[in-house]
């Protein structure tokens, strides 16, 4: 992990690298102080200022990007918004991750018919189309923030498990693995310390570009109603509110959708950035 | 070939029947899965009697058995609030998912292989430059988010086509534009990568020296070649607009299986939500196959595998 953090201090930020990096960061640091800086309260009504439309003003201050239904500042609301697109993110790739990287790396170096059963199992979960598995299941499990982490992470591992074992099944051909062996090396260590350091780029190239994967979930999740519930305030629970009123509010609608795909753009710069200098055979996939 | 076709199909049986499992320990990741399904006002008596009838009672091993035997036959119990076989439902909606699909489909092809194949040819031109800032911009957008700005402003502002629904031919275009716009995004970098390869062959140089003239050298030498990973590829964007399919048809209220399975987790009718999961997976593995068995023919050299 040290490696790969100084090989990518050592290498200069692309243009589009450097957005996604200006863009990651502004909205990781607005999850953290999102309430201190905040013009108004994400979740205070304001029954008298219901559908402002942009640049309203009362006495409470101007609502730049307008009021929702319950006159709750549209602004404010993308703000509160980047904490639980933060969280969700991180930890759902974090454990997806974690998961898909052990079980690829088992399968990979065990090899023979425990791989071909491990990786038959990973495929079938594959063959069920990514959102109809995390909606039937958060349908049965239940919604909260907690639930869909939960949820995420525990279908989200597959691709890293696949890449992961491709990897190894490389690794474990190198010459000083294989002089590991020879020497006598245990299995253990041969597979922590010699093979998992080789799979580890891959595996934070993945993780990176699966945090938008994950932004996306989360709020095609919240928007039907399946995964963020409300008080909390999430990009999709909004965009739920806007289309409810799709006919007479715009921005209600417009605001969110937008912060969503600026986000995930950024993640996607940044991940795109990290594989060029990581890991570059992965280009084009 | 025939070797090649029984290997694919054995390959599906074992991914069905994991699928299975995955379906039939889905209700139960909870425990009992009567505690989703009996209504809330229901008594301990009642409960009991419907976990007896459901034979929720019985061991896993043997609900399994009586779960897949059934399911086979295309068996998936009786949905709760419709009171008709789960899988009627199912069945009954699936014409307009795969409908949408397909059509989504059409227009993402119809976009990304020109689109790509232009890029390749004019390399970091402005169009190259432009369709890959729009494919980037394209997959980084919710699709149901998409839908809700083209609902906006086609059926908002412009009143050109009906917000919601399936009862004309129009109300079709949106949700489609929706999808295959989205999977556009995702193909039309595929097909450019894959163009500018087969561009850089030894047979293309060939072809150029015999002196063809470079559109056919184009079309005809690179196009063909680049289309194979394409094809390919199409099996898995399938298999994401099946899923985006969930989202989108909750948006223009398109009544297909994703809006199914979505009412069907609304109202805890767990056996609809599992024949139609089942049946998602079944199309998604059956597309692959598909598509499998049409790359070998494409490019005989896959059946060596």
């Amino acid at each position: 992990m040290k490696a790969i953090v100084s090989t990518l201090k050592g290498r200069r930020l692309t243009g589009v690298g450097s957005i996604g990096l200006i863009i990651v960061t502004v909205v990781v640091i607005l999850a953290i102080i999102g309430p201190y800086v905040s013009p108004h309260d994400p979740i205070q009504h304001n029954l008298k200022a219901r559908y402002k439309p942009l640049g309203y003003s009362d006495d409470n201050g101007t609502y730049i990007l307008g009021t929702d239904q319950l006159g709750r500042d549209i602004f404010s609301r993308i703000i509160a918004g980047c904490r639980v697109s933060v969280i969700v993110s991180i930890f759902a790739v974090v454990i997806a991750g974690s998961i898909g990287v052990s079980y690829g790396l088992i399968a990979g170096f065990v090899g023979g018919w425990i791989d071909q059963i491990m990786m038959r199992i990973a495929d079938a979960l594959l063959s069920i189309p990514f959102i109809v598995l995390v909606v039937a299941i958060s349908g049965v499990v239940g919604a909260g923030i907690f639930t869909l982490i939960l949820i995420l992470g525990f279908t989200g591992w597959v691709t890293y498990a696949r890449v992961t074992r491709g990897e190894v099944l490389v690794a474990k051909e190198l010459d000083y693995v294989i002089a590991a062996t020879v020497v006598g090396q245990s299995k253990l260590k041969i597979m922590f310390q010699h093979i998992l350091p080789n799979v580890m780029s891959s595996a934070v190239v993945l993780a990176a570009l699966q945090v938008g994967v994950t932004i996306i979930a989360e709020s095609s999740l919240s928007f039907l109603g399946l995964g963020v519930q409300p008080p909390s305030v999430t990009w999709g629970l909004m965009l739920a509110d806007g289309r409810a009123s799709i006919g007479s509010a715009w921005w209600m609608t417009t605001f969110p959708g937008i912060a969503i795909t600026v986000v995930v753009l950024g993640v996607v710069f940044l991940g795109d950035w990290m594989r060029d200098v990581l890991d570059p055979r992965l280009r084009g996939e | 070939m025939a070797r090649y076709i029984v290997s694919r199909f054995g390959q599906m049986i074992i991914t069905m029947f994991l699928v299975s499992l995955l379906v039939f320990f889905m209700i139960r990741l909870k425990g009992d899965p009567i505690t989703i399904m009996a209504p809330p006002h229901f008594n301990e008596e009642q409960v009991e009697s419907l976990r007896r009838a459901w034979g929720f009672d019985k061991p896993l091993s043997e609900q399994y058995l009586v779960f897949i035997t059934k399911a086979v036959t295309g068996d998936f119990g009786k949905s709760m609030s419709h009171n008709t076989p789960a899988m009627d439902l199912v069945v009954g909606r699936l014409k307009l998912t795969y409908l949408l699909a397909g059509v989504s489909a059409i227009i993402g092809i119809l976009i990304a292989v020109p689109l790509g194949v232009l890029s390749a040819l004019n390399r970091n031109s402005w169009l190259d430059v432009s369709v890959s800032a729009l494919a980037s911009l394209g997959t980084a957008m919710p699709n149901f988010w998409l839908g809700l700005m083209l609902i906006i402003v086609f059926s908002v502002q412009l009143g050109w086509f009906p917000v919601f629904g399936s009862d004309s031919l129009r109300a079709i275009v949106l949700p489609a534009t929706c999808l295959g716009t989205g999977m556009a995004a995702r193909l039309s970098r595929l097909t450019r990568s894959s163009m500018l390869e087969a561009l850089r062959q030894d047979y293309m140089r060939t072809a150029r020296s015999k002196g063809l003239k470079p559109r056919r050298v184009n079309v005809v030498h690179a196009l063909r070649n680049a289309l194979i990973p394409v094809i390919t590829a199409l099996g898995l964007q399938l298999g994401w607009l099946l899923g985006g399919s969930v989202v989108v048809e909750s948006v223009f209220a398109w009544p297909g299986l994703g809006r199914l399975v979505i009412e069907s987790i609304h109202v805890r009718d767990i056996t609809v939500v599992q024949a139609a999961v089942f049946w998602f997976s079944f199309s998604f593995i059956m597309i692959n196959l598909i598509v499998d068995l049409l790359y070998s023919v494409v490019d005989p050299r896959v059946k060596v595998e």
